[in-house]
């Protein structure tokens, strides 16, 4: 008999986590299964650093944070869904309070916001420069407790940890289960489920300059395509102004929130020249250092083309200058940040500048889910960051993407148990049977590649990195996303060649990197592909060639699916808009 | 500073070989590079069979636990240069079975997690609109056990954990702690059981590697100890005390 539950959630981050005790909340006889390719707390939410965004103080608004969000995105978000995230985001971060997340607090003991990019209030809660841990940690010990041994009883959320996940089933137009590989004995696994929510992150690894971790290879946004379902927004791809320039490691916005500056290579506070407004001693929110990402990132680049940022062994890159702020804060409020400049770039930004450059570090763009988590095909949700709801438009704001994933898993997580309960039992012998046909398909790969004369799995992914770099990066025009195109298709004809060397069952890593380039190499045919559809200037999207944003044929999300001969067609569905018309992005003025 | 530097790695196939073996690797020797980045560059253009854990390549995921000439490491937090002119030894970390090349079995310790109860337990409902209020005095008193990244350093080097794998562990006692002296929580009593048992802080003899090799400076064999004055004084109050007046 194949392994059965009642609901597969593929993903122990964040949004993973939430959904499966959404889950157990909702219905405790329902049985719930975490599919993970890493242990829980190892998954990508672990390094989120600066804070997570919903109203706080008596002097902010539900209305003043749903207008940041929908300006940040450059009107392409949908307002009805940004207006349930504000409301329920200050809920969801309250319920992590109350299972034990240590957010920083003020001298009497209540919960302390800090300044972030493109709001205009403080509302980013936080837990010194380590959110993303902490929040991660509490999540997965909360989960721990409806476990079948845990206080909170139920059928329980069990886990399958390190299984990969290689295809989503899908019978008589309903999604029906997984095929999974357990990573210590190379077992291959069919788990039929009643309904899967796919909550596997983003894919910063299609791109080589990356915050994102080793793991972060879009494995979801493949699987969902490849199972019929629509991505959507894939050309929006958030570059972060301020990364370490070996490493690419995340330098956090809270440490331009807590007063640090961006300074070109004369120490001159180069954004002023791009319209964000003048400098001034304090920060001022949505002004300078705290606008939007799209907008730093984009003035770098401009800095650089007038040969005033400093040229590294890594790269041009400016600095960020934190040294005014003093020892005690940044200990205080910012001691990640020291520690990772101590470890990677051998620097103390208490009396040093930290050089930065701009890189990739999220995914606007994913599964297209509606409001609830559910995709188009019917027994198939999406939450987290692999998912477009869409929140994030063509820009999300810092400290955002955090309480969306609690948002939207717990939304999700309740929609399942309610779907579940009302879906008619179906045969599940064609389920094993397709499970038996991926079992043999992968036993294929495995074999197909055991040979030496093809090229290695690694070059082939940083060529595609590279490809992803020099074609969609910043600023792309026709040309080069022409040319990324096509050199993906050769990437993709190349590694049909490519060789491994490993033939082993027992915790075959190459085996997963090669599973997780197939699909990286489809994600990034998506981008690219959604990105040349799209002949305009928005948010994260800048065309060289189309350089304004364009509502009248533009204000629209676009969704890319793949069509059976393995081509794909991009079209284009309405953004929801309730209460704020499309309007120019002000920071700074 | 030389070109390259040796990286001796500790081999074990289980379906090739019954007994581990050393393959050496010459590996750029660049000044920013981590012992992880060495292993990628075998991986990636040597060998890949070579199996081994990483994710977040920042010190925070807690995945790459090894040991490097001979001591337990984060290997993406430990840097190449430090071992110049080499070689570098790497092992898997010590006190578990290996499934593979540098991969642990840690099983045993997220089977050990839920016995500690380590969530927030709360003997009434909290409101839905408001926090509990929470000094950064009473935060102080818990933040640094909550610092935890489950790296498993600690258990590698744990003497006591070698001989008796019962052993709850410096990882698993203070997050128990962490949650223990968290002044939203009441759930100490439930985890007395297990904390103050054999298997619990009585099984630690105090050698304190575990807070020598703690790459978060979460200072288990504190917590330990902190506990133990704590079980110690219950027990004798135990002792003396009629129990309404516990
Ligand atoms: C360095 C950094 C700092 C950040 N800081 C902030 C911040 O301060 N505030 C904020 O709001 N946002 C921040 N973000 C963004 C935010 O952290 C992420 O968007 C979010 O954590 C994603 O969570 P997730 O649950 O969707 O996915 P993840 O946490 O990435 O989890 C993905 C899960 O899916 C599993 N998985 C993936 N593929 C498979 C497969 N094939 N089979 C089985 N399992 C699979 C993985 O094992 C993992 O458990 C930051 C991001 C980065 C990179
Ligand atoms: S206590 Fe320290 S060494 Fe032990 S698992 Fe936690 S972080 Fe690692
Ligand atoms: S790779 Fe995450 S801690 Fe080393």
């Amino acid at each position: 008999m194949p392994a059965w539950h009642n609901v597969v959630i593929i993903g122990g981050g964040g949004a993973g986590l939430r959904a499966a005790i959404a889950v157990a909340e909702a219905n405790p006889k329902l049985t719930v299964a975490i599919v993970s390719k890493v242990y829980p707390m190892r998954s990508h939410t672990v390094s989120a650093e600066g804070g997570a965004a919903a109203v706080a103080g008596d002097d902010d608004t539900f209305d003043e944070h749903a207008y940041d969000t929908v300006s940040g995105s450059d009107w392409l978000c949908d307002q009805d869904a940004v207006e349930a995230f504000v409301v329920e985001a200050r809920k969801e971060l309250l319920r992590l309070e109350h299972w034990g997340c240590p957010w920083s607090r003020e001298q009497d003991g209540r919960i302390a916001v800090r300044a972030f990019g493109g709001m205009k209030k403080k509302r980013t809660w936080f837990a010194a420069d380590k959110t993303g841990f902490h929040l991660l940690h509490t999540l997965f010990q909360t989960a721990l407790s409806y476990t079948g041994s845990g206080r909170r009883g139920g059928s329980g959320i069990v886990r399958y940890d390190e299984w990969f996940v290689t295809k989503l089933l899908v019978h008589d137009g309903r999604v029906r289960g997984v095929v999974a590989v357990e990573l210590a004995t190379g077992r291959v696994e069919t788990i039929v489920a009643d309904a899967v929510i796919v909550c596997t992150g983003g894919c910063g690894r299609v791109f080589p300059f990356t915050t994102n971790a080793n793991i972060k290879t879009g494995d979801g946004m493949a699987l969902a395509y490849q199972a019929g379902a629509p991505l959507k927004d894939m050309e929006f791809v958030q570059y972060h102004p301020t990364g370490l320039p070996f490493t690419g490691i995340l330098i956090t916005e809270a440490a331009r929130a807590e007063g640090g500056r961006l300074l070109n290579k004369d120490g001159y506070r180069y954004l002023q020249d791009y319209d964000l407004g003048t400098p001034t001693d304090e920060p001022v929110l949505r002004s300078m250092e705290l606008g939007p990402r799209d907008r730093l990132s984009q003035a770098f680049v401009h800095e650089m083309a007038k040969g005033r940022t400093a040229e590294t062994e890594a790269g041009h890159v400016v600095h960020l200058d934190l040294r005014h702020l003093g020892e005690k804060l940044i200990d205080e409020r910012l001691p990640f940040v020291r520690e990772l400049c101590a470890s990677y770039q051998n620097i103390d930004p208490v009396h040093e500048l930290v050089p930065v450059r701009p890189v990739v570090h999220y995914m606007m763009g994913g599964i297209h889910t509606d409001i609830n988590g559910a995709t188009p095909l019917t027994g198939l949700y999406a939450a987290g960051e692999v998912a477009c709801v869409s929140i994030n438009g063509a820009n999300r704001l810092g400290s955002n993407s955090l309480p969306e994933l609690l948002v939207f898993g717990a939304r999700a997580g309740k929609a399942v148990a309610d779907f579940v309960a009302t879906v008619p039992g179906a045969a599940t012998a064609p389920v094993i049977a397709q499970g038996r046909d991926e079992e043999n398909r992968l036993r294929r790969e495995l074999s197909d590649h055991q040979h030496s004369d093809g090229e290695r799995i690694a070059d082939i992914r940083t060529e595609m990195q590279e490809t992803m770099e020099a074609g969609a990066g910043i600023y792309r025009d026709e040309a080069s996303l022409t040319k990324a195109l096509d050199e993906l298709a050769e990437l993709k004809t190349r590694f049909a060649r490519a060789s491994m060397d490993d033939a082993s069952r027992t915790f075959n890593t190459e085996l997963i990197a090669m599973l997780e380039l197939s699909g990286m190499l489809d994600v990034a045919s998506c981008i690219v592909a959604s990105g040349l559809r799209r002949k305009e200037s928005r948010g994260a999207h800048q065309r060289t060639d189309y350089p304004d944003r364009n509502d009248e044929r533009y204000l629209a999300h676009s969704v890319i699916r793949r069509k059976p001969d393995g081509d794909w067609r991009v079209e284009y569905l309405p953004v929801s808009i309730t209460r704020w018309p499309p309007g120019e992005r002000v920071y700074g003025r | 500073m030389p070109e390259t530097i040796t990286m001796e790695v500790w081999r074990y196939r289980p379906e090739h070989e019954s007994e581990p073996t050393w393959d050496a690797y010459d590996v750029p020797l660049r000044k920013e590079w981590a012992v992880l980045d060495g292993l990628n560059h075998i991986k990636d253009q040597l060998d890949g069979t070579l199996s081994y854990r990483w994710s977040c390549r920042m010190g925070i995921c807690g995945s790459c636990g090894m040991t490097v000439n001979g001591e337990p490491k984060l290997s993406c937090s430990t840097f190449l240069t430090d071992y110049a002119p080499g070689p570098v030894r790497v092992e898997p970390m010590r006190n578990f079975p290996v499934i593979r090349d540098l991969v642990v079995e840690m099983g045993d310790f997220m089977a050990k997690l839920p016995a500690v109860k380590p969530w927030l337990v709360s003997d009434d409902e909290p409101d839905e609109d408001t926090e509990y209020l929470q000094t950064p005095v009473e935060m102080d008193d818990y933040k640094r056990y909550s610092m935890c990244i489950n790296c498993m350093l600690c258990y590698s080097a744990c003497p006591v954990y070698a001989l008796d794998p019962d052993f709850i562990g410096p990882a698993a006692i203070a997050l128990a702690q962490r949650y223990n002296l968290d002044s939203r929580d009441a759930g100490a009593e439930d985890r007395r059981d297990v904390l103050a048992s054999a298997e619990g802080v009585w099984a630690c003899t105090f050698v304190g590697e575990c807070s020598v090799v703690c790459p978060k400076d979460v200072d288990p064999a504190g917590a330990i100890q902190r506990y133990k004055l704590t079980a110690a004084s219950k027990a004798v109050k135990d002792l003396l005390l009629p129990r309404g007046a516990r």
